[in-house]
């Protein structure tokens, strides 16, 4: 099996696991409030990690580049409350004419 | 009040289901881009259904990041469907296997129409609004995939700057408290420091430990 099959595996159990976890097991009982804050956190932290390495990730260095264009391309699109679909059709745009002029 | 029904909540999430699409149509062009075949984006989009554990996923393995930090960073991305399926479990009637096909129709989207005025969640809201997305997001994926195989060099299109931007518009509105906004600094601080030493998807992994700052004595 191809490393993306088993990704793709995993992930899937993953999350039906998690979404199941309500629903077939707990029956209307809900989380301690010390770990329903915890877990309230994690996606806006990873998230935020996600931002970091997408735009200055490199072969374990930090790359400044043209994603950076596209990036204050999108925060500029975020701030005027554009669409998703504008949002990353921005940053896309503006990182491929960055390419192309410099 | 009348009984809500399925087509309540379908009819709910209409607008939200035009980006869904689209939304599935970039995932299929960005796995294409990380050498995830169409076969294996679509059948992640039916199997997985959740936005941006895919697209966490497809970046980590288009950056040579390995399966364990992809499959690490989505399960943590996702974390939060427990709490979130704890908080509409009494909806759920029925046998295991009904109750468990219909939390998959749990997603952000569904969850938040699904709550009525009262503050009640609604079962009928959620599972026709879970349906709508569901079909909107697998078919965006299938095409988008179909299509992206077709791409060039993703570079060139700046497909690259798509997954900061996409990231950046869905941390936005998780930011809305004072704690969230502090995790997320930290955890994108956390990220920054460790990308010049570690593996790709280790610096993901280790940011996650910001939502410690979460924790509340018992």
């Amino acid at each position: 099996m191809s490393e993306v099959w088993i990704a793709v595996a995993l992930v899937g159990a993953a999350t039906v696991a998690l979404k199941a976890v309500g629903p077939v097991l707990l029956g209307g009982r809900s989380l301690p409030d010390h770990l329903t804050g915890v877990v309230s956190l994690l996606a806006p932290a990873v998230l935020a990690a996600l931002v970091v390495t997408q735009v200055a990730g490199g072969d374990r260095e930090i790359v400044l580049d043209a994603r950076l264009v596209g990036l204050g391309a999108a925060v500029v699109a975020l701030f005027l409350r554009a669409p998703l679909l504008v949002v990353v059709a921005a940053a896309a745009t503006s990182t491929a004419v960055t390419r192309l002029l410099v | 009040m009348r009984a809500t029904r399925y087509r309540d909540g379908a009819r709910a999430i209409a607008p939200i289901a035009v980006a869904a699409v689209t939304f599935g149509v970039s995932f299929g062009v960005l796995a294409a881009s990380a050498g995830i075949d169409a076969l294996a984006a679509t059948v992640m989009s039916a199997t997985t259904f959740a936005g941006s554990a895919q697209f966490a996923v497809a970046s980590i393995l288009g950056a040579s990041g390995g399966i364990a930090a992809a499959v690490l960073a989505a399960t943590l991305l996702n974390a939060r469907y427990a709490p979130i399926s704890v908080s509409v479990a009494p909806l759920f009637k029925g046998g295991l296997l009904r109750r468990l096909l219909e939390s998959q129709l749990i997603v952000d989207e569904s969850w938040a129409v699904s709550r009525r005025a009262d503050g009640r969640f609604d079962h009928k809201l959620l599972v026709g609004a879970g349906l709508v997305l569901y079909v909107s997001w697998v078919g965006g994926t299938a095409v988008g995939a179909l299509g992206g195989e077709a791409l060039g060099d993703p570079a060139d299109l700046g497909l690259d700057a798509a997954f900061p931007a996409l990231f950046l518009a869905l941390l936005v509105p998780q930011v809305r408290t004072r704690r969230a906004l502090a995790a997320a600094l930290l955890g994108g601080a956390v990220a920054l420091l460790l990308l010049p030493f570690t593996p790709a998807g280790v610096p993901i992994i280790a940011a996650a430990a910001a939502c410690l700052i979460g924790w509340r004595r018992p």
